[in-house]
């Protein structure tokens, strides 16, 4: 297993649930179907250079959606 | 992802473009192209290519398996498409206007018939989504676009790009936004579906649909005028919010609704909302398909919230919906969109019960609220 991966354990009766669930689906597998579930719960957040804020900024403040 | 020419490589950009062959596009076409360039169709790097095109046909999924419902296509007469190779850089145009170049991956035919049915489910040319594909050209291109001269938009002061949404949602501390798309004015059914989902969410973002819609749809101007009203009048300050979003409407019902969805992902939103015939057009939908087509997408990024009938209730004295009224069809009043047209279009004023006065004001105050 490479390094930037670890092992979660969860509930046998879960995993089968899951493996219900995904059957005939695109996912491939209950790690698949549970990566996805995470990631969309903790979404990666934009990154903007300061200067690129600063200009999203006056402009979200000039057409009156911020202050 | 966005695909825009940084700011201090456009005129470079644009003198580049000036030198190639140029092909035209519609209108139509050039803000789906821009919506891929701002990110909005994200992860679409341009038109489909084919292999992408037939399993999205097939699947309602790009080739990498990732959600995709409405193929995205340039099509070109067989003698345009004879003048350039695959390999080629070309210049987009519209209306003569030269806005973005196009690295030509592949050049390809269709099939107009498997086309319908696979996206609109119907032959039928009185469809607008099948009528709109028989004005299509033979020829496909598939490839990857730079936009280097977005048009301004319809109405530049609504037209925000995903960067700016998530920003946005950022600077206002919402994590959680339920997006609503709208091609209508708000009657009151619409503020209670909005305000039952905000009571979930941190903040609501209607996205109007600007661009070509049936006739009797509100027009464009009322649209964004009436939820100006009714953002004044019946909204927090803070929890609610407006961006135009320039694409033209398919009618292809289920599929329409992944689509929608995906876009308002792209823009940041956490959640969508679908409501009953999400997208549909006469008959051709069941009234519950485009939330039944969700089952088949549980990867797709954004929470769905479902909503099913609802209706102005006497005996309850307010807006309910069929999960939570005990009380039978002979206390309920629909929300008509149907009927508020034909009285607006009189001169007269829906009930309060059905349709806020001050957006009432608003549509009155217009000669032509309704499409021709």
């Amino acid at each position: 297993m490479s390094d930037d991966k670890v092992t979660v354990m969860i509930p046998r009766e879960l995993y089968t649930k899951v493996e219900e669930k995904i059957a005939g689906t695109s996912f491939t597998s209950v790690e698949e179907y549970l990566v996805l579930l995470l990631e969309n719960e903790f979404p990666e957040e934009a990154e903007y250079s300061e200067e690129e804020e600063a200009l999203i900024r006056e402009r979200l403040r000039k057409l009156g959606y911020i202050e | 992802m966005e695909r825009l020419t940084a700011p201090d490589r456009v005129e470079k950009a644009a003198e580049e473009a000036s030198e190639l062959t140029v092909v035209q596009v519609s209108e139509e076409l050039r803000l789906d192209l821009e919506n891929v360039a701002f990110g909005l169709y994200s992860p679409l790097a341009g038109p489909l290519n084919q292999g992408d095109y037939l399993t999205v046909l097939a699947k309602g999924r790009l080739a990498c398996d990732l959600p995709w419902t409405i193929p995205i296509l340039l099509d070109l007469t067989e003698e345009e498409a004879s003048g350039f190779s695959v390999g080629d850089r070309l210049a987009l145009a519209q209306d003569g206007e030269r806005f973005a170049v196009l690295d030509v991956q592949e050049k390809y035919g269709w099939d107009r018939k498997t086309h319908c049915e696979r996206v609109y489910r119907t032959l039928d040319p009185a469809h607008p989504g099948v009528a709109k594909t028989h004005e299509m050209r033979p020829a496909l291109v598939g490839g990857c676009i730079e936009v280097f001269n977005p048009s301004p938009g319809k109405y530049p002061r609504y037209r925000l790009k995903p960067r700016e949404t998530r920003f946005l949602f950022r600077e206002k501390g919402w994590r959680t936004v339920a997006g609503f798309q709208t091609r209508n004015a708000p009657h009151i059914g619409h503020e209670y579906v909005q305000k039952t989902a905000l009571a979930f969410v941190d903040g609501l973002f209607i996205n109007p649909l600007i661009g070509r819609k049936k006739p009797g749809d509100f027009t464009d101007e009322v649209i964004l005028e009436t939820y100006e009203a009714a953002f004044r009048h019946y909204f927090l300050r803070n929890s609610a919010t407006m961006v135009t979003l320039e694409m033209e409407m398919r009618y292809a019902g289920p599929r329409e609704a992944i689509h929608h969805a995906i876009v308002r992902k792209n823009y940041g939103c956490s959640h969508f909302i679908v409501g009953r015939d999400h997208a549909g057009v006469g008959s051709y939908y069941g009234p519950f398909e485009a939330q039944e087509i969700f089952e088949d997408y549980p990867d797709l990024g954004v929470t769905p919230i479902f909503f099913r009938n609802f209706f102005h209730c006497n005996r309850c004295g307010g807006p309910q919906n069929d999960k939570i009224c005990p009380h039978g069809p002979e206390d309920h009043v629909n929300y008509s969109g149907t009927k508020m047209r034909s009285l607006l279009l009189e001169g007269k004023r829906p009930d309060e019960t059905m349709m806020r006065p001050e957006v009432v004001d608003v549509i009155l105050r217009h000669k032509e609220p309704f499409n021709p």
